[in-house]
C-alpha cells in the first residue's frame, strides 16, 4: 500500500483512532440496565400477585402458581409487542440498553420490530421470513445448547 | 478539457459553475443547528407505506424543487447523476424514473455527491454536456433497515456511532457562467486502515479524507490556508478529531457537515450525522448561500464514504474509506 499519510502505519493509526473514540459509559449503562430491568421484573411480579391474590379469584376464578406464571409471561410479551407497535420500545431501549433487551419484553421486541419493518415486502417473504432474523439465532442455539446440556446430564447422572 | 495536475487532481479548463441548489430534509435535521437553511422539511415517511417509497419521494421532490428554482426545463438537462445508500440505488432509480432526464446511477456511499460533482466536471469539460444535475439522498429509516437493525428494535448506540441524515438534495452544474465555480477536483483512492467496527465510521473514513486532502494540496502545490474552509462530508465528531490530528488541519479551517447538522447532546445523535444526504444538504443549503453572499470565497468540499455493505461487515471485512475533493471558488 502506497498511502503515505506522513508514514502512518495501521498500528499507529489504531492508537490514534482509539484515543479519539469515546467508549461507552459502562458504569452508567450498567446502573440504567439494573434499574430498568428491575422495573420490568417489578411490573411482572405485580401482575402475578394481582391475578393470583384471593381477591382476584372472585373475578378470574382460582389461578394456580403454574397458570399464573404462564399468564405473566404472556402479559409481558404482550406489553413488549404493544410498546414496540406504539414506537416507544426503541426509545426506552436507547436509554435502558440491556435492561430492556434481556427480559422477555426484549425478545418480543426483537420479533415484532422486524415483522413491522418487513411488512412492506408482504406477509410471506417479508413478515414470515424476516420476523425471526434477530430472535432466530437465539432459538436455534438455545435449543442446541439445551440438547447438549441434557445429553451431558444423561451421561453423568 | 480537464487538465491533470500531479497524481489525482484535474483542473477544469472549461468553466463549471454551480448555478442552483436545493435540499429537502426530515424533521430531526430541521430541529438541528442548521435547520433554518434548508428549503423544505417533510416527515421521514412522507405519508408513504414503505421507507423506500418515502426516500424516492424525497429525491423526486428535491429534483423538481431544484428545477423549479431555475429557468430551465428537464429537457435542458443533459444528465442526472444520482445515488443513495439503499440496495442498488433503489431510491434514485424509483424517484427519478419519471424525470425524463438521462440518468447515471452512482454508488460512493456517503461520498456520492462529490463523486457526482467530479464526474459532472469531466462531462462538462469534455464539451459534450452543458447542464448536469448531481443528486444524493439518504433516509434514517431506510439506512437502518439496509445496514443495521429494524427501526423499532430497542438498543443502545455507542458514542462513536452516527445518525443517518434524512435528506435529499441536488446541485445544477452548468458550463454557462454564473455563481460559484468548480475549479478543480481530486478523485480519491480507496484507503483502508483496518477499522472493522461499523459503529465507528468516522475512524474508518478519516484516513481517506486525509489522503485526498493531502494529495489535493500537493498536486496543486497549495496549503490548506488557500481555502476559507476545508469541509468534510460526514466524519462526525470522532472522525473530525482523528482527521485534524493526522493532517494537522486546524479547527479554524476544517469543518464537518456531520458534526454541524445535529446538536449531539440535545438530539442524542452521538458522533453526529452521516449519509449521502448529509454533505449534500449542508453544501447545498449552508455553504452554497455563503459563497453567493460572499461570506466565503474558496472552499474545498471533501465528501467521505465508508465502502461497506451488510454482507462485508458480517464477513468481518475491514471498512474501506473513500473521499473525493471538489474545489469551489467565487
Amino acid at each position: 500500500m502506497d498511502h503515505d499519510l506522513n508514514g502512518l502505519t495501521k498500528e499507529k493509526y489504531a492508537a490514534v483512532a482509539d484515543r479519539h473514540s469515546a467508549g461507552s459509559n459502562v458504569v452508567k449503562n450498567c446502573a440504567l440496565a439494573f434499574v430498568s430491568g428491575g422495573l420490568i421484573c417489578i411490573i411482572a411480579q405485580l401482575f402475578y400477585d394481582l391475578i393470583t391474590c384471593s381477591a382476584a379469584s372472585h373475578i378470574f376464578g382460582e389461578i394456580d402458581e403454574e397458570s399464573g406464571k404462564t399468564l405473566t409471561v404472556m402479559f409481558m410479551v404482550f406489553l413488549g409487542v404493544l410498546l414496540t407497535a406504539l414506537n416507544v420500545y426503541d426509545e426506552i431501549g436507547r436509554v435502558a440498553g440491556a435492561g430492556t433487551i434481556v427480559p422477555i419484553t426484549g425478545f418480543a421486541n426483537s420479533i415484532t420490530s422486524p415483522a413491522m419493518e418487513y411488512k412492506s415486502e408482504g406477509f410471506i417473504l417479508g413478515v414470515g421470513s424476516q420476523m425471526f432474523r434477530v430472535a432466530g439465532p437465539v432459538i436455534v442455539y438455545g435449543t442446541a445448547a439445551s440438547v447438549t446440556a441434557g445429553f451431558i446430564y444423561y451421561l453423568i447422572r | 478539457m480537464s487538465v491533470k495536475k500531479g497524481r489525482q487532481t484535474y483542473v477544469n479548463d472549461r468553466g463549471v459553475y454551480i448555478r442552483e441548489t436545493a435540499a429537502i430534509v426530515g424533521p430531526r435535521e430541521k430541529a438541528g443547528p442548521l435547520g433554518d437553511c434548508f428549503d423544505e422539511v417533510r416527515p421521514e415517511d412522507w405519508g408513504e407505506k414503505t421507507w423506500e417509497k418515502a426516500e424516492a419521494k424525497f429525491i423526486c421532490a428535491a429534483f423538481h424543487k431544484l428545477m423549479g428554482k431555475t429557468d430551465r426545463k428537464t429537457e435542458d438537462i443533459d444528465c442526472v447523476l444520482a445515488g443513495d445508500l439503499m440496495n442498488q440505488c433503489t431510491a434514485s432509480s424509483i424517484g427519478l424514473k419519471d424525470s425524463n432526464a438521462p440518468y447515471l446511477g452512482l454508488f460512493g456511499a456517503c461520498s456520492t455527491i462529490a463523486e457526482g460533482m467530479c464526474i459532472a466536471s469531466f462531462l462538462i469539460n469534455s464539451g459534450g454536456m452543458d447542464n448536469v444535475v448531481c443528486m444524493a439522498s439518504s433516509n434514517f429509516c431506510s439506512a437502518e433497515k439496509t445496514y443495521r437493525t429494524p427501526v423499532e428494535q430497542g438498543g443502545q448506540r455507542p458514542p462513536t456511532s452516527q445518525w443517518t441524515v434524512t435528506a435529499a438534495g441536488g446541485l445544477w452544474l452548468s458550463s454557462e457562467p454564473g455563481g460559484p465555480e468548480i475549479t478543480s477536483v481530486t478523485v480519491g483512492r480507496i484507503v483502508d486502515f483496518n477499522i472493522t467496527d461499523s459503529n465507528n465510521m468516522g475512524a474508518a473514513m478519516a484516513p481517506a479524507a486525509a489522503d485526498t486532502i493531502m494529495t489535493h494540496m500537493s498536486d496543486l502545490n497549495r496549503t490548506p490556508d488557500y481555502y476559507d474552509a476545508v469541509i468534510t462530508g460526514d466524519l462526525g465528531i470522532t472522525g473530525s478529531g482523528i482527521l485534524r490530528e493526522i493532517t494537522g488541519l486546524s479547527e479554524s479551517v476544517h469543518m464537518d457537515c456531520g458534526a454541524m447538522i445535529f446538536d449531539p447532546v440535545k438530539q442524542r445523535t452521538n458522533s453526529g450525522g452521516s449519509g449521502c444526504g448529509c454533505g449534500t444538504a449542508v453544501l447545498s443549503c449552508c455553504f452554497y448561500p455563503k459563497l453567493i453572499r460572499g461570506e466565503m470565497k474558496k472552499i474545498l468540499f471533501v465528501a467521505t464514504g465508508a465502502l461497506m455493505s451488510p454482507v462485508s461487515v458480517m464477513q468481518s471485512e475491514s471498512i474501506s474509506g473513500i473521499a473525493h475533493a471538489v474545489a469551489i471558488e467565487i
